[in-house]
């Protein structure tokens, strides 16, 4: 197990250089963040001040060493934009985009999990159908337009919701969330929703097809014909069988939900990570782009060794060993 | 029993609520302020939210006309000297009174920035030669080079509290750090707001960035005390969850909707919307300086551009009012010069830019080119109101009189670093006046870059115009504003010949709002709270 933890770590550290690299080079390759700072009547001797102030004078290979030495201090750098160091700028949209994709991901769970299974274990029945349709509508719904639509169902037209923005927060064990106010809850329906259908429908499509084949398993049949009750073969057999593939996207889409759930976050104004980001890639604020996607892959590779223990404990078989990789 | 505990509980809470917090005036915005520091970066939405919470010595009124602030008169005596009257009687949001002192603590700060984004007002006071002060309430300011424009430019500079960080006596004096003893803010100490102290008429509650911006009504405000007890703005960036936050009554006042979607609110009773003229002019710049330019080939092997029959044509071959009326949904109109009618140094009465397809296939004959030749018009496509859209419009009118234009529309974060490097031909660009003075874009754009780089700093088409030169740079130093008025109209008319620079139209801004509310659009684009009144 320590081997294991250790070769990941070594791992994990080479894939967070290499996507520093690959981020930062290419930052740099779009273009001039001095040309989108600076309004073109400024004068040339405020401009190369401010050009060496952010250290964009030196060369590129430079520029990127400083990065590096920093980063390993701790300092990921100080938005050209804001003028604030960008780790701060990223954590404090962090609680934002975690309390929604947190939201998001439970309720495609609790709804999608039981949902796939009542389709898998009588794939032939109506409500089955209807449920297999809806998974098909739940996929193929752009993210930008389904949010518009919610909105303007929910807020517009009926004026439940708020339609935008985050509500009102408190503090919890120092961090600012809203999940703990009605205000907080109200404006995070929409979205979370938002983000929750594709994952509904992806988990119900996951749990179907799973049940479906595990219930023509030799250990079900075994099961059926030794008497066991069709409730227990399904609670304690079947969903435990078909949990493991579930688990490994719920992590997957859990991380880049968190990464990238940009589209949502800009239709519902969500002060979250992923509208951080597409702002930061407008105004070419490399310093906020490198240290948010070394942070996602950081996330990443987090929740895919959280997910590689998970699967520890709901397989027996699977051994956590430094060669499995 | 309980169902009457229940109902006494909620329509306690109920009362209790609405007695405690009354609504704040919520106002979408499109674009956020990226700081609370009134000198970190000198864009429309930071100058905006200034204007709230901090004061210049004066400033601009909506159509950009100016008036005393903080200073009640001023008066120059015909060369570098200004003196400046202060209005007495003013203190901050914290108390402490506003002297003299503070607006030479401030004027320092501007060239003590460490933080800011260059040309945040270090430009303006970096000319001052000195400043002092006779007594607590006048302040003489000396600069290097005469600036007509001061008055108007001192109305961008938020007066900071002196009170703010340790200092002695204060004085205009760079070299002993200005008597201050402490350390310099930076701009992440007024984001907290314990540093955002001005005279305005509103002070900062809260800033959450990306999230809401909380302003409270300042009580010790000098001038009528504003409507609004609190006031929220909200970032919205995107045009359409921005309009229907409106309709479904999350926002009083909305910035920017998209034109077209004006029709979604013209008949509905409940809400309102102004069409503001702005000062920002959207024009085509001409790669004319070069033999060779990158995105032009003609059969010939020269670069038509260079010649003023071809764009004269090209400008000829515009229907400007159909842009206006079918891309721009009337929100716009068009230009024929850059600075709109009416404004200071601007023609009274410009010729208009015709639409005449046929005078433009004639002239392009008479230059050689009946059969045309081949053109990239450059766009960007998120930068300015229907930007790319009204470029395809552009490159098919072109295509009509027989130059065959093509479209590249990109990103602005790459448009503007290729533009700056010269590598387009002919180039979208959008210029709004903050100074509301036509020499703001005679001087930028079409002006022959000097060695001191104060002019011409954006002519990435290489036009060049002595005569043009010899007025801008006379009017810019000139003082007295008839002569210099009449030289800035010289100087249009000048540049206009050459058509280097083709105009199209001047952008409107739009402000929607729920119908119990007024608002008064601004020329400069600023949304302020102090334009909502509530309809009596």
């Amino acid at each position: 197990m320590t081997a294991y933890i250790l070769q990941r770590l070594i791992q994990s550290a080479l894939v967070l250089v290499a996507v520093s690299v690959a981020v930062f080079f290419a930052v740099y390759g779009i273009g001039d963040p001095v040309e989108l700072l600076v309004p073109p009547q400024v004068s040339a001797a405020e401009r190369l001040a401010l050009i060496k102030r952010l250290g964009l004078d030196l060369p590129v290979w430079q520029q990127y060493f400083t990065f590096l030495v920093n980063a390993l201090k701790g300092d990921l750098g100080t938005s050209f934009v804001h003028g604030v160091p960008v780790v701060s700028l990223i954590l404090a949209r962090l609680p934002a985009t975690f309390e929604l994709v947190l939201l998001s991901m439970t309720g495609a769970a609790v709804i999608g999990i039981p949902l796939g299974l009542l389709a898998g274990l009588n794939p032939d029945s109506r409500p089955s159908r209807a449920i297999m349709t809806g998974t098909v509508i739940g996929f193929s719904l752009p993210s930008f337009w389904k949010g518009m639509m919610l909105v303007l169902l929910f807020s517009v037209a009926l004026g439940w919701l708020p339609t935008a923005g985050r509500g009102e927060t408190v503090a919890f064990l120092g961090i600012q969330t809203s999940l703990f106010t009605t205000d907080g809850l109200r404006h995070l329906i929409l979205p979370s929703l938002n983000l929750a259908i594709p994952n509904m429908a992806l988990m119900i499509r996951l749990v179907a097809a799973g049940t479906t084949e595990a219930m023509t398993q030799d250990y079900v049949k075994f099961a059926r014909a030794k008497g066991v009750r069709r409730r227990r073969i399904v609670g304690r057999h079947v969903l435990r069988n078909i949990l493991i593939p579930v688990v490994t996207v719920v992590g997957i889409e859990f991380g880049s939900l968190v990464a990238f759930s940009t589209i949502t976050e800009t239709v519902f104004s969500w002060p979250g990570m992923g509208k951080l980001l597409i702002d930061s890639i407008y105004q070419l604020d490399r310093p906020v782009v490198v240290a948010y996607v070394m942070l996602a892959t950081l996330l990443f590779v987090a929740v895919n060794f959280i997910v590689d223990v998970l699967y520890a404990v709901l397989d027996p078989r699977v051994k956590l060993s430094g060669d499995m990789v | 029993m309980h169902k009457q505990t229940l109902l006494a509980c909620l329509l306690t809470t109920c009362l209790f609520a609405g007695s405690a917090h009354a609504q704040p005036l919520r106002i979408a915005l499109g674009s956020e302020p990226t700081a609370i520091d009134p000198h970190y970066h000198d864009l429309t939405p930071n100058n905006a939210l200034t204007a709230h919470i901090f004061e210049g010595l004066t400033r601009q009124d909506e159509k950009q006309k100016l008036h005393p602030a903080l200073a009640t008169s001023w008066e120059n005596d015909g060369k570098n000297t200004w003196t400046f009257k202060l209005r007495e009687g003013v203190t901050f949001s914290d108390g402490s009174p506003f002297t003299a002192d503070d607006v030479v603590f401030t004027f320092c700060r501007t060239l003590k920035n460490e933080t800011a984004i260059a040309g945040s007002f270090a430009d303006i006071t970096g000319n001052f030669e000195s400043v002092t002060t006779p007594d607590a309430h006048t302040v003489v300011i000396a600069t290097k080079a005469p600036e007509p424009l001061l008055p108007t430019f001192l109305g961008t500079v938020g007066i900071l509290s002196s009170s703010i960080v340790k200092h002695d006596k204060l004085s205009f004096d760079i070299g002993k750090n200005c008597g201050v003893t402490g350390t310099w803010p930076v701009v992440g100490d007024f984001n907290d707001g314990k540093l955002a102290i001005g005279t305005g008429p509103y002070k900062l509650k809260s800033y959450t960035r990306g999230s809401a911006i909380d302003l409270d009504r300042n009580d010790k405000y000098w001038g009528d005390a504003e409507p609004w007890e609190s006031v929220r703005f909200l970032p919205v960036p995107n045009a359409a969850p921005r309009l229907a936050g409106l309709l479904a009554g999350d926002y009083d006042v909305i910035e920017n909707p998209a034109a077209r979607d004006l029709a979604r609110i013209k008949d509905d009773k409940r809400f309102g919307y102004v069409i503001t003229p702005t000062t920002r002019v959207i024009y085509y710049q001409l790669d004319v300086g070069r033999a060779q330019s990158p995105f032009v080939k003609a059969a010939d092997g020269k670069n038509p551009l260079q010649d003023v029959r071809v764009r004269q044509a090209m400008s000829l071959a515009i229907d400007r009012k159909a842009i206006v009326a079918r891309l721009m949904d009337g929100a716009a109109e068009p230009a024929y010069q850059f600075l709109p009618t009416g404004m200071f140094g601007t023609l009274p009465n410009p010729p208009e830019l015709r639409y005449d397809p046929a005078e433009a296939k004639k002239l392009l004959a008479e230059a050689g080119y009946a059969n045309g030749f081949q053109l990239t018009l450059s766009t960007t496509n998120d930068r300015y109101i229907n930007d790319s859209q009204i470029t395809q419009a552009v490159a098919q009118y072109l295509t009509q009189v027989g130059i065959k234009a093509d479209v590249d529309a990109m990103t602005r974060a790459i448009y503007f670093p290729r533009r700056s490097k010269k590598e387009l031909s002919v180039a979208l660009g959008g210029w709004g006046s903050t100074s509301g003075e036509a020499s703001s874009f005679l001087r930028q754009w079409p002006a022959t870059p000097n060695k001191e780089g104060t002019v011409g700093g954006s002519n990435y088409g290489g036009y060049s115009n002595p005569a043009f030169d010899k007025l801008i740079l006379e009017a810019i130093s000139t003082l007295d504003d008839a002569k210099r008025s009449s030289l800035l109209q010289q100087a249009q008319t000048e540049m206009m010949k050459d058509f280097a620079f083709i105009p199209l139209h001047f952008e409107s801004a739009v402000w929607a709002h729920k119908a119990n509310l007024t608002y008064t659009g601004r020329s400069d684009q600023f949304t302020l709270a102090m334009s909502v009144k509530p309809v009596k």
